[in-house]
């Protein structure tokens, strides 16, 4: 019996697409950049270290973005991705004495793989039964990580141990600051490969792909090729912004890669704002710190304190950082136009 | 005459002054390492307060509870204590954070009683690095008391693979042609009680017919339970947590399966595990203890049991007595106290940590007469003794001696 | 043999958990098309209310009633206050407020009846089903209250006015509402009955796993598991695959050398995808068609 139900829905677009110039401003961003160079030289190292920890989460964002509030497919698996790429990582650094530098293409080759793997099944699934799939995927990972025959890689339950890298050529920089540049390096870099991606015919693509999936398909978009692709491109951010973790924390186990971490991309993303790619930064801060700033209200009831400050901040921003972002915009462009007609 | 006289009481006072002075050099000169002032030391912590683990969070509320109580008096030394204790939902990225902030934020002089194998192998490698004492951790796990690996870490309580060992001793000797079956949970600290386990059965480990993991992420164990009784298991090794510990009790019952019954001494809490699973069904189990079941009314005129309980009267009224794991706390919060008391006014971080390499026959209020804590440069493992106990009526007995785990000393 | 039977049975028992908690989530799926991860938590609740009703003196089936009473109105608060101002928002919004809600119901849990396991009566007491050692009275009992419930509901959606009412406003809110139906209140409705069966599957579920604030989570993959096998749209499917996946587990962690013990969460994933991949519908749900 077939019933006329409405199509399950997708993750919507906000109202209006930002489009290039609403993305970033270059100048912004370089200011951006500019300040956050200068800014370990100011701050404790313990600070510095929080702060890079901050710029991994926005990669890993970045990474759930693209799938997500770019391409509408839903993910509730990326600690999955997350963990496969500080694995590899870890184990390429403790097994085979790999510099950590070459580990971070080497894990997003491998990230990108399981990801684009991941994404043929997925082809066929939409809306609430692809979170069902990932959502699952999320939960059985650390498990996976944690099977006997892998224990001689993986380290099993107890994980693997790493060392954590001194600055390069002699440089003058703590291995906090060292690690925060190079994070802030490789985080910039990818930052501007995803704009690009967003701005060019392939990102056009994948949102065609999000908002009408049909219409998309009647243009000729190759909607599978599209769909597996990006999922494995955001696999990779993922899967990047793991292996830097695994080499800022210089430890991997299970037990850091659970549901938890996944919940907490998602969150971030939504914080930060569904299709606009600075939120990730956005995002990244507030799941950082709120859950600290919770636990410094009420360590009974953190988790509570958490929840509310979430709620709050989804109802007074329902589509995020980058909702509000979008309405300041459109208030100044209406101020200019008012000025110019005045 | 009056010159003389007073000169030699001059030169006896100050041969005197001197002799003191010697003897006790502690007082003389107060020495006041990161973290420390006149007035106050400020001490790290990192608790599940949240997060899958989180029913050991209450340890470290019992802990504060502690902290208030010696501040009331006056505090160590003259010194009031400052317990900062963070939450890392036993997730091992958290804990890292958490332990630099201890350290480089909020500049405390030494961690105590962190808890969680995973969250401690996290930080490891940092506190030794960073050279803080990071001391009488929170987990059994035994890699945590190799001196000479990590010099700044010390457990605190029997390790699983000794606690493992004495099972077997008493397996070996009194049940030699038992048929064996492992219930365990798959992760360090199940892992842990079985090696040593069967580490100490050496040749009879053939005695072993079936083992079962369980993943924490299991409902239940009923599935494992019923495979262990189809191989004919007569002897249950159960090492599990309290909830799966009381789930397998009451399936044993349910099922009508009576094999002897070992427990690891994680789970033979009365409030935690027996009362749940059913008196009844719970008869016969034989585990170990190092401290006192508050639930035995044998302790009900023991002196230290009445301080314990004026303490948790006063301090922490609102926590449940039957917890074993606020005698925990409370057991380890005196261990803390013992250092502190034994350094004295030298209180750098090396003078701490040398402090607690010197317990020598420390004995706690909480602790199995018999029992005590040793120390030494080589010896990071203060609790190696253990009683085993079966379960009879409403509580544990105790029987035979105070059995010493092998591993430890080296 | 013997040890397959008695896996199957064993499995039977697990799943029946699997199945009440699947029912309760098909419903929700099928009053609102969202499926709440908070209903795990809720349900939890809802049980440790009737546990302190039960501390409190009030007597077992009274404390069941009364449980039910405060769940079904715990469910309609919730959506009328927390989730009806969000009726616009982007899906995602509504995704991380059922975080949110987890979050809170599971600490304010943590934080009114810490984190100790406690017991929980069952009614159908705890010895063997008729003496025959294979399944416990209890587990037989919850199969039997799980088909009742699904019994109840079957009659409710197709024999009556407000049944038919919310599979209206479920379906097709914008019709439903030009023919007069509440749609709001049908969405509260169903998140009241959704929350009240949520609360029958935690006190049927608490005699076996013990009461504390995590019970839910690990129990929750499999109801997903078992909810979509046996289909998001069928409540008689949902059962079915909650106890199919109870079995499957049971089996393959018996049988499967070595590994077999490790892989419980895994199969479940698997089954996910693989029924999503093939069979998106399930065993018993209804194709969906989609007009373009």
């Amino acid at each position: 019996m077939t019933e006329p139900m409405r199509p399950t829905p997708s993750p919507q677009a906000p109202a209006a697409p930002p489009r290039a110039a609403s993305q970033m401003n270059w100048q912004v961003g370089l200011a951006v950049l500019v300040a956050a160079a200068i800014l370990p030289f100011f701050l404790k190292n313990f600070v510095v270290f929080q702060i890079t920890m901050v710029m991994i989460y926005a990669i890993a964002i970045i990474g759930l973005n693209l799938l997500t509030g770019f391409n509408g497919q839903f993910s509730l698996g990326h600690a999955a991705f997350y963990a496969i790429g500080a694995y590899t990582a870890a184990i390429l650094m403790d097994k085979f004495d790999v510099s950590y530098v070459w580990t971070l293409p080497l894990a997003g080759l491998v990230s990108f793989v399981f990801g684009y793997l991941f994404g043929l099944p997925a082809l066929r699934l939409e809306g609430i039964y692809l979170a069902l799939a990932t959502f699952g995927l999320s939960v059985a990972a650390p498990q996976l990580l944690k099977l006997s025959p892998f224990e001689h890689w993986t380290g099993g339950v107890q994980g693997i141990v790493l060392m954590k890298p001194d600055a390069p050529f002699g440089l003058p920089l703590n291995s906090d600051r060292w690690l925060y540049f190079f994070t802030l390096a490789v985080g910039a870099l990818m930052t501007w490969m995803a704009l690009n991606l967003v701005n060019s015919r392939t990102g056009r693509a994948m949102m065609a792909i999000r908002d009408n999936p049909i219409a998309a398909r009647a243009l000729g978009v190759d909607a599978p090729r599209y769909k597996a692709l990006t999922f494995g491109v955001s696999a990779m951010y993922t899967g990047v912004a793991g292996a830097l973790g695994a080499i800022v924390i210089a430890f991997v186990a299970p037990d850091s890669f659970t549901l938890l971490l996944s919940v907490s991309l998602l969150v971030g993303l939504v914080v930060g704002g569904v299709g606009w790619i600075p939120g990730a930064i956005f995002g990244a801060l507030f799941v950082s710190f709120v859950p600290n700033i919770a636990e410094s209200l009420s360590k009974g009831l953190s988790g509570a304190f958490y929840g509310a400050i979430l709620l709050v901040v989804i109802y007074l921003a329902p589509s995020g950082v980058a909702g509000l972002f979008r309405a300041a915009m459109i208030r100044l462009k209406t101020k200019k136009a008012q000025g110019r007609t005045a | 005459m009056t010159k003389a006289i007073s000169r030699r009481h001059a030169f006896v006072a100050g041969f005197a002054l001197s002799a003191l002075i010697a003897a006790s050099p502690a007082l003389a000169q107060k020495k006041n390492g990161p973290g420390v002032t006149d007035t106050e030391i400020k001490i790290g912590n990192i608790m599940p307060y949240s997060g899958p683990a989180s029913a050991y969070g209450v340890i470290g509320k019992t802990e504060q509870a502690y902290v208030d109580m010696l501040n009331a008096a006056g505090g160590v030394n003259g010194r009031k204590i400052k317990f900062i204790s963070y939450d890392d939902a036993y997730s091992p990225p958290k804990a890292v954070e958490h332990a630099r902030k201890l350290v480089e934020s909020d500049e405390v002089s030494f961690i105590f009683n962190p808890l969680g194998t995973p969250s401690n192998t996290a930080i490891l490698k940092y506190m030794n690095a960073r050279k803080v004492p990071h001391l009488f951790l929170a987990t059994g796990a035994t890699v945590f008391g190799q001196a000479s690996v990590n010099p700044w870490t010390m457990g605190w309580q029997p390790n699983y693979q000794s606690e493992g060992r004495i099972y077997a001793k008493y397996v070996a000797d009194k049940y030699p042609n038992a048929k064996i079956g492992i219930l365990y949970q798959n992760d360090d600290f199940g892992k842990d009680m079985v090696k040593g386990f069967k580490d100490g059965l050496g040749a009879k480990t053939s005695l072993i017919v079936a083992e079962a993991p369980y993943e924490i992420s299991d409902p239940t164990i009923d599935s494992q339970i019923v495979k262990l009784k189809a191989a004919g298991v007569d002897l249950l090794y159960n090492s599990t947590t309290p909830k799966f510990a009381a789930q397998s009790i009451k399936k044993l019952a349910e099922i009508g399966w009576k094999p002897v019954h070992v427990l690891g001494s994680v789970s033979a809490s009365v409030g935690s595990v027996i009362k749940p699973a059913g008196f009844d069904n719970s008869q016969g189990i034989i585990s170990a203890s190092y401290a006192k079941d508050p639930d035995d009314p044998q302790w009900k005129d023991d002196a230290g049991y009445k301080k314990w309980l004026a303490f948790m009267d006063k301090w922490a009224p609102a926590a449940d007595k039957n917890n074993s794991l606020n005698v925990y706390a409370y057991n380890a919060m005196q261990t803390l106290e013992a250092v502190l008391r034994q350094a004295g006014d030298d209180l750098t971080r090396e003078n701490i940590l040398k402090q607690a390499q010197s317990l020598k026959d420390v004995k706690l209020d909480m602790l199995l007469p018999g029992i005590a804590l040793n120390t030494s440069a080589t010896d990071y493992y203060p609790i190696e003794q253990m009683q085993l106990i079966r379960f009879e009526g409403q509580r544990w007995v105790t029987f035979g001696e105070i059995i010493k785990g092998e591993i430890g000393g080296k | 043999m013997e040890l397959f039977i008695q896996q199957v049975v064993a499995g039977l028992a697990t799943g029946s958990i699997y199945a009440c908690m699947a029912l309760a989530l098909v419903m929700i799926y099928q009053a609102i098309e969202h499926l709440n991860f908070a209903q795990g938590e809720m349900a939890m609740f809802s049980t440790f209310i009737a546990w302190q009703l039960m501390q409190w003196g009030v007597p077992y089936w009274g404390a069941f009633v009364l449980t039910i009473g405060i769940a079904f109105a715990g469910g309609v608060f919730i959506e009328r206050v927390v989730l009806a101002p969000l009726h616009n928002a982007p899906i995602l919004s509504h995704v991380v407020t059922f975080i949110a809600l987890y979050v809170i119901i599971n600490s304010f849990a943590g934080f009114i009846w810490d984190f100790t396991v406690k017991p929980f009566p069952t009614p159908f007491g705890t010895s063997p089903l008729l003496g025959s050692n294979l399944i416990g009275a209890h587990q037989a009992g919850t199969i039997a209250v799980t088909l009742a419930m699904l019994l109840f509901l079957f009659v409710f959606f197709r024999y009556t006015r407000i049944g038919l009412a919310m599979r209206a406003a479920a379906a097709n809110p914008t019709s439903a509402k030009l023919v007069g139906i509440r749609v709001g209140w049908m969405t509260a409705l169903g998140w009241g009955m959704a929350a009240a069966i949520g609360s029958v599957a935690g006190m049927l579920i608490a005699p076996i796993v013990f009461l504390e604030p995590n019970m839910m989570l690990s129990i929750l993959v499999y109801a997903f598991a078992g909810a979509v096998l046996g289909g998001l749209t069928s409540p008689g499917g949902a059962v079915l695959g909650g106890l199919i996946v109870g079995v499957v587990e049971n089996l393959a962690g018996t049988f499967i050398p070595v590994i077999g013990g490790e892989l419980k969460l895994t199969i479940a994933l698997v089954i996910i995808v693989a029924v999503l991949v093939w069979k998106p519908s399930g065993l018993f749900g209804r194709s969906i068609v989609v007009r373009v």
